[in-house]
């Protein structure tokens, strides 16, 4: 986007890590400056980020990325049941899970390229979302969700097996002889992850996963993947083997999906089957290309708009509108409100598909393309008035 | 044995569902070449339309009783639905037909939206990749999934059989197995009719002139336009036999599954590992393994079988796909040549 040189790369991460550090600050006046919505920013653009490491780098289309997002959420709730409130175990242990599940679908869907491949990764997100409901309500708690609970009392400690469902055990802490009162929150060392605290561990985590995605697409490994998004054919005859690379970049962005699900774990520890339905990771894809799939900023773009439409959009409701029409006589105040109500509130999902439909008919490269378009022609213009100064003078 | 034959039934009416979806999606795909994600979503619509010619059929005519009072002391009001009011006992006799004559509302219905949606979204399709094809489908079929909510509401809406179809069927009996096996009258139906409109689309494709310059069309799409025949008029109209198809099938299964907003997406899915299983771009093997992974589904659900795989009717139809994409990359019936770049 920038160029290729390093020293463009080193300033874009300088001034991304500056925006999102200062995002509270910044985000003020949008009306978005608060912990919970700022949290879901920096996750969702790690969930995007790492999607677009496969989808963006080597164009294919999976559309079952939600269910590393789910796998890294139970990883993580059961890391706080288990062991301890401590948030760094369980990061590590969720993306070592998804990762691992990654592996075991992209070995199989890989095989296949195209719709293939699309329809088999649904067809494994779909199996994991129907197995979460039924038979894994042991580890999943169905459609409760797992929670984290209280502590098992220590005069029944010894028939755990029964009740970890209701109750936790969290065998370092108890060592450790952690005082709890209530349902526990998550920490850092003892720092509460809740609020900004735990806004700057996700933003942290999002620098660091941008850094490394820019690292990814920079490097040889990330050529071979643009390779294969060009041509995967010419490819192989120039003797590469395509299949470990993809695979690569299939568990890559598993891992950063088992990171997002981690931190939708710590900055709220309860994980449910719905994070797993394709409608979830129909909005990975959906972020990733309004941003712009195969550009660097773009999904982190793309998900914060929609996260920050969907927050402001859902919660409009009928007396917002009445007070927004109200300047209107009472039909057309009463047929706009109409109108308009298909599109907030409960009807949000309405015009993120309209979205959806407009970015993909529109705008195929998304808005950074859009953004690059636009600085190109800026370029363009003075690059001529110079061309046209320097030749009459 | 009888719990095997009930079985088999049992997968067959779900089966026919599948294999009349996964029909119209190869259709669309072998004719147009584009992989039409909102293919569940006319499913959908079919079954509303069900819905809304059953509303429309059953509009009331309120008459006031003065001599009768309600425990309130009011007037009674009695209501009447028009149709009955109009042609008497016909009228009776056509409310309790409603989801069958719904067809009749569904296809032009269906026809015109499958139409519209090719010239006007589709159409622009052709050349883009499959990612954008699939991307700008699946937009649609949100899109027209909020809409019938918004319009329909969020719960199942309940639709019956007509009277003489609602019990069930003796089958044991007709078979000499005895009581044991009986099976509701209405999937019966539901099966014959899938069968009768599988059937009824391939004679239109095998034995008319339109339908081989269709068949000619899929194969070399090039060579049939330089024959001078406007091809592309044609293939807009398979998409809406297509979409009709879909529509009729979501109609009719309306009396076995009460249609919500989402039932096209979960139908979708599920079509769509049929057309893979199936072979892309194989008509029949689209009708093949939408019967067969109908009935293994069910196969799959009984007690038996779940008692020894826990789960496994849940995840049976996905295991399946992968077990076939990775021993036959074709699907069981899938063309060389299509889909393979």
């Amino acid at each position: 986007m920038f160029g290729n040189s390093s020293r463009a790369d080193w300033i874009m991460l300088i001034a991304f890590s500056a925006f999102v550090l200062a995002a509270p600050i910044l985000l003020k006046p949008f009306g978005a400056a608060y912990p919970d919505l700022l949290q879901k920013f920096a996750i969702y653009g790690i969930f995007a980020i790492g999607f677009n490491i496969l989808f963006g780098l080597t164009g294919y289309l999976s559309f079952g990325h939600a269910a590393f997002l789910g796998v890294g959420s139970y990883a993580s709730v059961w890391m706080f049941k288990l062991f301890t409130m401590n948030v760094i175990p369980a990061v590590l242990f969720s993306i070592v899970v998804a990762g691992l599940f990654a592996y075991i679908i992209g070995f199989v869907s890989l095989r296949r390229s195209g719709i293939y491949f699309s329809i088999l990764t649904l067809a494994f997100a779909q199996m994991s979302y129907n197995l979460a409901y039924s038979v894994l309500t042991p580890i999943t708690n169905g459609e409760t969700g797992l929670q984290v609970r209280q502590l098992v009392p220590a005069d029944r400690a010894a028939d755990y097996v029964f009740i970890l469902r209701d109750e936790d055990l969290r065998w370092v802490d108890q060592a450790f002889g952690v005082v709890e009162e209530g349902i526990p929150i998550t920490n850092l060392f003892g720092m509460k992850m809740s609020g900004y605290p735990g806004f700057y561990f996700c933003a942290v985590l999002l620098i660091l996963g941008f850094f490394i995605a820019m690292r990814i697409a920079r490097s040889n490994f990330g050529m071979v993947l643009k390779a294969i998004k060009s041509n995967q054919n010419r490819l192989s005859y120039t003797g590469v083997n395509t299949r470990p690379y993809l695979l690569a970049a299939f568990v890559i962005s598993g891992m950063y999906a088992g990171l997002a699900g981690a931190l939708l774990a710590v900055t709220d520890p309860l994980a449910g089957a719905e994070r797993m339905q394709w409608t979830a990771s129909g909005e990975v894809v959906l972020m990733t290309i309004l941003g712009g799939a195969g550009t660097l900023l773009g999904p982190v773009l793309g998900a914060g708009i929609i996260k920050y439409f969907e927050n402001i959009f859902s919660s409009i409701n009928d007396t917002v509108l009445e007070n927004v029409f109200s300047f209107l006589p009472t039909t057309l105040q009463e047929i706009s409100i109409a109108v308009t109500s298909m599109f907030v509130g409960e009807g949000w999902h309405l015009t993120l598909g309209l979205m959806f439909m407009i970015i993909v008919i529109f705008l195929p490269g998304g808005l950074m393309q859009g953004l690059n378009h636009l600085i190109g022609l800026f370029k363009r213009k003075i690059s001529t008035k110079s061309v046209s100064a320097d030749s009459s003078g | 044995m009888d719990a095997i034959i009930l079985q088999i039934l049992n997968g067959l009416d779900k089966g026919g569902a599948y294999a009349l979806i996964a029909l119209g999606l190869t259709l669309t795909f072998g004719t147009l070449g584009v992989v039409n994600f909102a293919h569940g979503a006319l499913f959908m619509l079919g079954a509303f339309c069900a819905v809304s010619f059953n509303k429309l059929i059953s509009l009331e005519q309120v008459v006031l009783d003065a001599t009768q009072k309600t425990a309130w002391g009011t007037a009674l009001e009695i209501r009447t639905p028009y149709i009955e009011v109009w042609f008497g006992d016909i009228g009776t006799v056509l409310l309790d037909y409603s989801v069958p004559l719904s067809i009749l509302f569904a296809i032009p219905v269906m026809l015109i939206f499958g139409v519209v949606m090719e010239r006007g979204l589709i159409k622009h399709f052709y050349n883009r990749p499959h990612a954008d094809q699939i991307l700008v489908t699946f937009g649609l079929a949100i899109v027209l999934q909020e809409i019938i909510k918004h319009y329909f509401g969020a719960n199942p809406i309940p639709q019956f059989a007509p009277d003489i179809v609602a019990g069930s069927a003796n089958i044991g009996l007709w078979l000499g197995l005895g009581d044991s096996v009986v099976y509701p009258w209405w999937r019966l139906v539901y099966f014959a009719f899938s069968a009768i409109v599988i059937f009824g689309v391939f004679a239109f494709l095998q034995f008319t002139t339109f339908g081989m310059v269709v068949r000619a069309g899929m194969r070399d799409r090039e060579m049939v336009s330089l024959l001078g025949i406007n091809i592309e008029r044609r293939f807009t109209i398979i998409f809406g036999l297509a979409a009709v198809v879909a529509g009729m099938a979501g109609a009719m299964y309306t009396p076995i599954l009460p249609p919500d907003y989402h039932m096209g997406m979960d139908f979708l899915v599920l079509s769509f590992v049929v057309v893979v299983v199936g072979g892309m771009g194989s008509l029949g093997g689209a009708v093949a393994a939408g019967f067969l992974l109908g009935v293994l589904q069910s196969f799959a659900s009984m007690n038996e079988i779940k008692s020894i795989i826990p789960g496994i009717d849940q995840i049976i139809i996905y295991l399946v796909a992968v077990v076939i994409l990775l021993t036959l990359p074709r699907g069981l019936m899938g063309r060389k040549g299509v889909m393979e770049d």
